[in-house]
């Protein structure tokens, strides 16, 4: 192998490609292409969190200087434009279909959520825009909003057809043998949590551009997409805005997504709509205020749970009640995520053998909630981890010992969970034994007394989570009520000259593929890393494809590219086998060339790269050409795991709590390039650690979003958080080419339990996500007064 | 934002004579507050007053025991000015510590002391440092500047010119940030001129005050122990999703005490 | 009304209406798409530029403001050819993923560097206050600057 390979192949920490155009400003994002004669939309959004329109008088707003035109959804409706689907259907526990509401994209008769677009204003310029949306004088009656998830069942109706504002009533796993368990436990640790609703914040905010041409019909939108394909196919086969290959999506360089850019979201869909309709060329770019509104938002579960142990300490049985806030509609994977991606973890590490789970999904008047990092397995696995650690202290026993205790251990894989998944490999002891020594755990009682010294109460908590992802196995995901595969596709075009142009399904908003995705195929195909070009987010471009969430680019996408490769292998075999007159079967495929077994005839890469498009007397059954492409279907989830552990410090004055330490140590399999992998450690982390301390979407009683700006919404800054200390192990996933499990969610799964066990370890008693300092002085001044 | 006629006069005669002359102006200083609400659309100026362009409004001067900063001073310069680091080394610190520093870049003294954000930093400097606030036709004494929310002494039109500070003994500011905003949540600053304390408070209230129950303990005894003698009640206090009126009090007390500990080491 | 400028040494004159920002200038006007808007309350710090020389905000600064200024944007700090020593550390630490906030990080970064003369840790994650990144967690981030401000201190004890 050449030295520039060994470099740059998997393994290796190899600078980014994207990076360069980024650091110069050079980066295109949605909202940095331009069209000559482009005209700006703003949207009409609702006051209120519950109304009828009675009236919208777009008059005044027709005779702002520049404004061309103003739409409303009442229009979309006459045009026939279909409702927004939710992709999952959710069964209940009579079996049953979950109840969704309809969503039309632009409300035409109800609003049912502060910030709900109804209609949007056109106009030469953004200032014009702006100022014919606050000229619409829209005439609302005003409902009772319904805004408390707890309180949603007994609320009054806000959906016509759905009683109790129950989306849905689901189970998971054995009610009467977990039932039966926990009576006859020796000891049921009990605990209630709130996973905090969280607002995903990407720092580019959603934009769209859509234009028509009616000589072709051709319809293009430049947007923020995760997955411009299944953005494509929603809008064509459900919404109906467009035929579908009349409809280019482009997803150019997207900045950041976290989740929230995966979802159909109605501007979008309005801007494409509008631009057919009206011959313009629109552009819309969220600003931040509409972002917090609008976007979908994050976790919103309130939970109850029960571990039962038996007199040794082994846990016998975990019972788990949630209801979880979808918000006032169900976006693109809302129902899935509060279910198969949550109840379907409550496993965790152990070996509990009766596990049931059940999930009351209801509608509130509040922004949809939907996959935020993590998406479903961050609120698993703070269920799990919260209550083994509670388990621990009523049991008196070491946190990380009753963990080792209960541990899945390497000989039991394949391992069937009562929870419906079927962990291939792993090896938790590893990763918690590292993670311990890393910390220096014997060494906490030392650190926690010289805190005290200092007016610091320390304390020490552990997360040991898992993870399915690499979403996921088609049929499984079908069968459980997903309305698409979620494999990946992979191209691989070999140019005349020998270097290659990659096509992924999946999409990189942050993640690297331009750079991870080309390690691969380079070292694959044996050619020079800069030589493989990676091009992705462009339904004009890219066959089809998935994108990019649930930590499945490289597991999935990256094993497309591997069958991809090894079809190109397949095929140079046979033009070298032609070109050299030997037998196919003789010919191997090493360090980049084609070579006759036993022999010194070799062809390279590039020179069958070229013999294939100047084909000379190929036989009739090879074609010319060199290009391959292929699908890849997981046969399986894949399973990251690691034990992440915080030390925090609590200012007994303030009740300001810092983090001092924290130790991450996950399992994400074969790591293609490190410093990338890190980095998605570090950036989880960091999310985190906003939902453990910083973090929370606040609704008031009236359905007010209260948390709108970065004023109120807490996001992390560098100086609220350590450095981190990161490692990683390795057990290869079994399944797939590439033995790589994922990275991009582990660090918002692990730490936010870690954190909160490592408070309530300092203080004592647990207190609610986010642990702000308010609330930690309350527990400490109650204690003072009592 | 609406539109907006903008002028740059040279002047504060000028400045004046064009607030007076148009409909409904705004005086504009470092525009780190105004320009905001200008964007959320939350104010609607006929014109726009632009006072960057005065000379007079610029400068520092040390005086005896006074330091005199001029209104259009942006805070990156009272942090970062020799002289005040000098004789008013908690002035210095207590702007470093304003906003972030693309903020104290563009953000003065004149305009944050003039809007009076029950938040901001300054107001604590002005009430503790027994400062002087001069207008081109007036000097208000820092125990009659601030009124209530966002109000001041300043008459509409009335241009504050330039801040004189006493330098006292020694002194220490403590600020707790809003965690998300970072303005301040409570902020205290403690100044021992010679034995007479006057502790300025900016964040609990609806406007910077004087926290005189403090300041008398501390007269008495300068420690921190004093301060713990001392019942801050929480009427009148602001309260927000950060922080409630009691956790607001109970900060003053801590901030107060952490104020008082950083004086005595100095 | 009409404003003159100097961006990244090149002089504009624009006639632009009394109430566009300078991130408008920037980007509007000027085509320079590498100065980003992240937010609508002056907190984000995506629009960081450099204004005479110190960074600032330019959704927070009027066009009018800046008539006669100098102002340098991610785009005349260094190119693909030629990267500023900050550029190279982001790329050489792996401090950006999605690259939105990196330009106005990096016009932050060398204005403390440059300016304020952070030298720690601790410094150099308080003087990023008003910057915010949603993926990298900073820390390579921190990586970056501290690379940059301690090459510089190292350059001047060698001098």
């Amino acid at each position: 192998m050449s030295e520039a390979v060994v470099q740059t192949g998997i393994g290796a920490s190899v600078k980014r490609k994207e990076d360069l155009r980024f650091i110069t400003g050079t980066g295109r994002y949605t909202d940095d292409f331009n069209v000559a004669g482009q005209k700006y939309a703003v949207f009409l959004r609702s006051p209120y969190a519950r109304a009828r329109i009675e009236d919208i008088d777009v008059s005044e707003a027709a005779n702002v200087r520049g404004v061309c035109t103003v739409l409303t959804g009442q229009q979309m409706a006459e045009d026939g434009l279909g409702d927004i689907p939710c992709g999952w259907l959710v069964k209940q526990k009579d079996g049953s279909d979950m109840v969704s509401a309809p969503h039309p994209p632009l409300a035409a008769t109800l609003v049912n959520y502060v910030g709900e677009p109804y209609g949007l204003v056109i106009a030469d310029t953004l200032a014009a825009a702006r100022q014919g949306a606050e000229a619409v004088l829209t005439d609302f009656a005003e409902l009772d909003a319904v805004v408390d998830p707890a309180e949603a069942t007994g609320s009054e109706q806000i959906h016509e057809g759905v009683s109790d504002n129950l989306a849905f009533d689901w189970e998971l796993g054995e009610r009467a043998a977990t039932e039966a368990a926990l009576a006859s436990a020796a000891h049921v640790t009990r605990i209630d949590l709130v996973n905090n609703r969280l607002i995903p914040n990407a720092m580019e905010p959603r934009a769209a551009l859509g234009s028509y041409d009616p000589g072709s019909g051709e319809h293009t939108l430049y947007t923020t997409s995760q997955n411009p394909h299944l953005a494509r196919l929603v809008l064509s086969a459900f919404v109906q805005v467009a035929p579908e290959h009349k409809l280019r999506i482009i997803a150019p360089d997207v900045g950041g997504g976290f989740g929230s850019k995966i979802f159909i979201y109605a501007e979008e869909t309005a801007v494409i709509w509008a631009a057919r309709r009206t011959g313009m060329t629109i552009k819309w770019t969220a600003d931040r205020s509409e972002a917090f509104l609008a976007d979908a938002h994050g976790r919103d579960h309130v939970t109850h749970a029960e571990l039962g142990m038996n007199e040794a300490g082994e846990f016998v049985a975990l019972k788990v009640s949630t209801t979880a806030n979808l918000g006032a509609y169900l976006s693109t994977f809302g129902s899935s995520v509060p279910t198969y991606l949550y109840g379907t973890l409550l496993a965790g590490q152990y070996r509990t053998p009766n596990i049931y789970v059940e999930v009351q999904g209801v509608y509130t008047n509040t922004a949809p909630v939907d996959a935020y990092r993590g998406a479903g397995r961050p609120e698993a696995t703070y269920v799990v981890e919260r209550v083994v650690e509670q388990a621990a202290r009523e049991l008196g026993r070491d946190p990380a010992e009753l963990r080792r205790f209960n541990m899945i251990t390497p000989d039991q894989f394949p391992y069937d969970t009562p929870v419906a998944l079927t962990y291939d490999t792993g090896d938790y002891q590893v990763s918690l034994d590292r993670a311990l020594a890393m910390i220096d755990y014997d060494g906490f009682p030392a650190r926690r007394e010289a805190a005290a010294a200092a007016g610091k109460r320390r304390g020490l908590g552990l997360s040991c989570y898992i993870e399915a992802c690499g979403l996921a196995p088609s049929q499984l995901a079908i069968q459980l009520g997903a309305g698409v595969g979620l494999y990946e596709s992979g191209e691989i075009r070999v140019n005349p000259t020998g270097n290659v142009t990659v096509f992924t399904g999946s999409h990189s908003h942050g993640q690297g593929h331009e750079t991870t995705f080309a390690q691969i195929v380079s070292d694959r195909l044996g050619i020079p890393f800069d030589d493989v070009e990676v091009v992705h987010g462009d339904t004009g471009r890219v066959e089809f494809g998935l994108g990019t969430y649930g930590s499945r680019s490289l597991a999935v996408g990256g094993s497309a590219l591997m069958g991809a490769a090894d079809k190109l292998i397949a095929k140079g075999t046979k033009i070298a086998a032609h070109m050299l007159e030997a037998d196919p079967a003789a010919v191997d495929f090493t360090d980049g060339s084609f070579v006759v077994r036993d022999s010194n005839q070799a062809l390279t890469f590039g020179e069958v790269a070229f013999a294939a498009y100047v084909p000379t007397n190929y036989p009739t059954e090879l074609e010319p050409g060199f290009s391959e492409k292929a699908f890849y279907d997981p046969e399986n989830f894949t399973y990251p795991a690691g034990t992440h552990i915080a030390e925090i410090e609590i200012d007994e004055a303030t009740g300001v709590i810092e983090l001092v330490d924290f130790v991450a140590v996950d399992d994400f399999g074969h790591i293609i390039n490190p410093m990338i992998v890190a980095g998605q450690v570090h950036g989880g982390l960091a999310q985190g650690v906003g939902q453990a301390l910083l973090e929370h979407g606040i609704y008031d009683e009236y359905g007010q979003l209260i948390t709108g700006s970065y004023m109120d919404y807490c996001m992390p800054r560098a100086d609220d958080l350590p450095d981190f200390r990161v490692d990683t192990t390795v057990t290869p996933c079994t399944h797939n080419p590439l033995g790589v499990k994922g990275c991009g969610e582990a660090g918002a799964i692990g730490s936010p339990a870690a954190i909160m066990n490592a408070v309530a370890d300092a203080l004592g008693e647990a207190v609610a996500m986010p642990a702000t300092s308010e609330k930690i002085w309350r527990v400490l001044q109650n204690r003072r007064t009592a | 934002m609406y539109q907006f006629n903008y002028h740059k006069p040279t002047s504060v005669e000028e400045a004046q004579a064009l607030f007076k002359a148009v409909e409904d102006g705004m005086f504009l200083a470092g525009g780190q507050t105004l320009i905001p609400t200008l964007k959320q659309r939350l104010a609607a100026p006929t014109d726009v007053i632009d006072l960057s362009g005065i000379a007079e409004l610029s400068g520092i001067e040390v005086r005896d025991d006074r330091v005199s900063v001029g209104a259009f001073t942006r805070h990156a310069d009272v942090a970062d000015s020799a002289e005040i680091r000098r004789v008013l080394p908690v002035l210095s610190a207590l702007a470093g510590q304003i906003g972030d520093g693309q903020v104290r870049n563009r953000g003065t003294l004149g305009g944050s002391v003039a809007n009076s954000d029950p938040a901001a930093d300054y107001p604590a400097a002005v009430v503790a440092l027994g400062a002087t606030v001069y207008t081109a036709s007036r000097s208000i004494s820092a125990d009659d500047y601030f009124k209530d929310l966002f109000e001041t002494a300043l008459e509409p039109g009335e241009i504050l010119s330039r801040i004189e500070f006493q330098c006292p003994t020694r002194a220490a500011y403590r600020k707790f940030p809003n965690p998300a905003s970072r303005y301040a949540t409570v902020g205290v600053l403690v100044a021992d001129f010679s034995g007479d304390i006057r502790v300025g408070v900016t964040g609990a209230g609806p406007c910077a005050f004087r926290a005189t129950a403090l300041e008398e303990v501390l007269r008495e005894q300068l420690s921190v122990e004093a301060v713990e003698t001392v019942e801050v009640p929480d009427a009148g206090f602001n309260s927000d999703l950060h922080a409630s009126a009691e956790y607001r009090a109970h900060l003053v007390k801590v901030m107060t005490k952490r104020a008082v500990a950083d004086l005595l080491k100095a | 009304m009409q404003i003159s400028l100097t961006v990244n040494g090149h002089d504009h004159t624009l006639d632009v209406p009394e109430n566009t920002l300078l991130v408008d200038v920037i980007r509007e006007h000027l085509k320079l798409t590498g100065t980003h808007v992240g937010c609508d309350t002056s907190q984000c710090g995506a629009c960081t530029v450099h204004l005479d020389g110190r960074g600032v905000k330019s959704c927070t600064v009027l066009a009018a403001q800046v008539d006669g200024s100098n102002v340098t944007t991610i785009e005349g700090i260094g190119s693909t050819e030629n990267l500023h020593p900050m550029q190279q550390a982001f790329r050489d630490c792996h401090a950006l993923q999605c690259g939105f906030c990196t330009p106005g990080m990096i016009m932050s970064a060398i204005d403390l560097v440059e300016n304020v003369g952070v030298q720690t840790n601790q410094e150099v994650r308080e003087g990023l206050e008003g910057n915010i990144c949603r993926c990298t967690g900073y820390h390579n981030i921190v990586q970056a600057v501290l690379q940059v401000a301690r090459a510089g201190t190292d350059q001047t004890q060698e001098n």
